[in-house]
């Protein structure tokens, strides 16, 4: 169906039924209960999951079918951000000119840096990229003011001009009020609450309109890990060398990924502008870089899924499991001997609350040394050990290297 | 010509931490193929060990001192460091003060430590690895590090300030028969440059007149036929990590009284030290060094006003402005050797 396999579609629509129902699935505590602060089910950070599961699965395309690895794609984010701002400022209060611009800019972007970057490959290509983000980053916060607002970033405000018409969502100021990004009229920041038994659920526009694009992004992602185009990007993976041998110039392949993953990325930014008017320079350094590049190898760098549980594990970890203090692990430790939960408190402490850089950090390495194929491998490797035996080689999937 | 003098010294200091920072990553990358993202890490580590020895200095006791009051009329309490008890109140006050560089001493043994467990519990599992996956476990013990030292210390700054001696300025300017109070440079700064030098001239000394240097060297240039002379070439390695994390902890020591350190300082000199490398040319010792010094140079000189003004924001991007055009048309960087790293 829609041009994928059995198993594909499967996964799609897993994926769409998950991203439908987060608002349910990720409130599982009541309200008023101890736990209720541990739901991660309003809509600012359900918007962040799937924004950067946008990121991580443009990321994706990149490192996990070619395994190059950019550390330079906050980059496009950052560019992807500003650009959507601006044309929240200068057209339409509306989202979609944002959108579809920040992408366009952001794989302009991309295909500049790209075509300077892949002429090496490597750590080298890593540092190129690296060294294009910083630049770009240290331009936006210091030269660039008068395009990005410097270090206090840009807003929408009440004198923009916002030229296009208002029955194209152009959204007035005449209230007073600055007028919030809106698609026709719908604006992101609407939700509505539900009321089940002791359970508040939060279902919010902004989040399902950013949830389809992402789906729609997800599917893109499916057709091309199943083209030709991206049987010929692993081909160059494998060994590059010798796609060259067979007289194949594989740089106009590269770039195209190249320019795809930014544009992706691009996506995400403007996205993540239509969702929350405001950007600042800090999206674009390198350590944003960083963090997708974490996300996608913890959830599984090549497969499918992968990045976009990592963009989630990691939102989740950042907003959620940081939350976790001194007198909640008491909490938890309470039904212990007073030693020994004191005991148990001082050594799980570290590594909670604020220190959730830590768990992260050894989590990671820990998917780096074991588990290759990231949290895919880990989940696949337990399928497979409740599958009975006959069942696995056959059935073996393996993340595509 | 002042203004020439002023900016090449200004580069100097940070180009001497670029350089010896640059120097680690250089020896890890030359002797293992290691690729260390952890080497930020590394540098923080040793400014960290400057401050846990003026702690540890200065760690102290409670002594009343019956012979003066607080304002309540109750005999006042005073502070003592234990140092004053061991070596007197002089002697143990000076030793407070010459914390930072005593904690060379303190440093070298615990970076070595640290550096050996490093490659022999983690980056050893990595050499069969793609370039890629070293990159990413080392980052990701980058950040492991940076949390734990977080841990301890706090976020914040912590300043860590240089012997009395050294605090203060010298008139540069005047000393080589030029205008007084033209080039006006701080004395710790001069101290800095002087120690990377030698540093730096420790490293080569150690690699080109000891036998084990030179057993090094000859691994560098072909492990398979060092092994098959029957030498142990792992165990040379990995201490020639341990010795290469030092190097950066001794940067990060004595870098301490020019910056406060904090539990990111790694992470900042990291991206840097990355490009520094590159431009010098993988693999290259004495490229990492002249490219550390070229660099730190010529970022001082694009912030000048003169510059600033006729390309505004170039001091914030010739760094890397400088490596992208050095790896585009000088694939091996300034000093690489032919067939290292060359893709």
């Amino acid at each position: 169906m829609l041009g994928l396999t059995k198993k594909d579609f499967g996964l799609l629509l897993i994926v769409a039924v998950l991203v439908i129902a987060a608002p349910i699935l990720l409130n599982p505590f009541p309200v008023d209960s101890s736990m209720a602060q541990f739901n991660a089910g309003y809509p600012d950070l359900m918007q962040r999951f799937v924004i950067f599961g946008i990121f991580a699965i443009g990321f994706n395309i990149l490192f996990g079918l070619t395994g190059y690895l950019s550390f330079g794609h906050a980059a496009f984010l950052g560019c992807g951000s500003y650009a959507g701002m601006w044309m929240l400022k200068l057209l339409s209060i509306n989202v979609i000119p944002a959108i579809i611009f920040s992408v366009i800019i952001a794989g302009i972007l991309s295909l500049a840096i790209g075509w300077i970057s892949l002429r090496r490959s490597g750590i080298y290509f890593s540092i190129l990229t690296l060294a294009f983000a910083q630049m770009a980053f240290s331009l936006a916060a210091s030269v660039l003011t008068p395009i990005t607002g410097g270090e206090t970033g840009l807003q929408t405000s009440l004198s923009d001009p916002r030229i296009l018409p208002e029955f194209l969502g152009g959204g007035s100021s005449d209230g007073g009020n600055i007028p919030k990004p809106s698609l026709f009229g719908i604006e992101m920041g609407a939700s509505w609450d539900v009321a089940v038994g002791p359970w508040l659920w939060t279902f919010n526009w902004g989040y399902y309109i950013a949830g389809i694009v992402m789906l729609i992004s997800f599917y893109i992602a499916i057709r091309l890990f199943r083209s030709p185009f991206g049987l010929m990007l692993k081909a160059v993976k494998s060994n590059q060398h010798r796609m060259s041998y067979t007289g194949l110039n594989t740089k106009p392949y590269m770039l195209a990924c190249f320019v795809i993953s930014g544009m992706f990325a691009g996506l995400a930014g403007g996205l993540m502008a239509a969702m929350d008017p405001q950007v600042g320079a800090e999206r674009m350094q390198w350590t944003a870089s960083g963090e997708v590049v974490l996300m996608t190898i913890l959830g599984g760098a090549g497969t499918l899924i992968g990045p976009v549980l990592g963009a989630g594990l990691i939102k989740y970890f950042e907003n959620i499991f940081s939350k976790i203090n001194k007198a909640t692990l008491e909490g938890w430790f309470a039904f212990m001997p007073d030693g020994m939960s004191d005991f148990f408190v001082t050594i799980v402490y570290p590594f909670v609350g604020k220190g959730w850089h830590l768990t992260l950090g050894l989590m990671f390495m820990a998917v780096i040394i074991f588990l290759p194929g990231g949290l895919v491998e880990l989940g696949q490797r337990f399928g497979r050990l409740f599958k009975r035996k006959s069942a696995t080689p056959a059935g073996e999937t393996t993340p595509a290297e | 010509m002042d203004q020439i003098i002023l900016q090449i010294l200004n580069g100097l200091d940070k180009g001497s931490a670029y350089a010896l920072i640059a120097l680690g990553l250089t020896l890890i990358f030359g002797t293992l193929g290691v690729v260390n993202f952890a080497h930020g890490a590394l540098f923080m580590l040793g400014a960290f060990c400057a401050v846990v020895l003026s702690r540890l200095l200065s760690w102290s006791h409670t002594v009343v001192d019956e012979t003066r009051t607080d304002f309540l009329g109750n005999p006042l309490k005073v502070e003592v460091p234990y140092v004053y008890d061991i070596f007197g109140e002089a002697t143990g006050a000076a030793i407070i003060d010459w914390a930072v560089p005593l904690a060379i001493l303190f440093s070298i043994p615990i970076m070595v430590l640290i550096g050996v467990i490093m490659e022999r519990g983690l980056i050893k599992h990595f050499y069969k690895r793609a370039h890629a996956d070293q990159i990413l476990v080392t980052f990701g013990l980058a950040i492991v590090l940076q949390e734990v030292i977080k841990y301890y210390f706090g976020a914040s700054q912590i300043p860590t300030p240089a012997p009395e001696a050294f605090v203060g300025s010298f008139d540069f300017g005047a000393a080589v028969g030029l205008d007084a109070n033209k080039i006006i440079y701080p004395y710790w700064r001069i101290v800095y440059f002087c120690f990377a030098m030698v540093v730096i001239a420790a490293v080569f000394a150690f690699l080109q007149f000891t036998t084990f240097g030179m057993v090094v060297r000859a691994g560098m240039a072909d492990r398979e036929t060092v092994q098959l002379l029957g030498i142990d070439i792992d165990k040379r390695f990995t201490l020639m990590f341990g010795i290469a994390a030092a190097v950066a902890g001794l940067a990060g020591v004595m870098y301490t009284p020019i910056l406060a350190p904090n539990y990111h300082m790694g992470m900042d000199f990291l991206v840097i030290s990355f490009v520094v490398v590159v431009v010098g040319g993988m693999g290259s010792l004495p490229g990492a060094v002249l490219a550390g010094f070229v660099l730190g140079i010529l970022e001082s000189f694009a912030s000048m006003r003169e510059v600033i003004e006729f390309l505004p924001g170039i001091n914030q991007v010739v760094i890397y402005l400088a490596a992208i055009l050095i790896l585009l048309t000088r694939p091996r960087g300034l000093m690489g050797r032919k067939g290292v790293m060359e893709d």
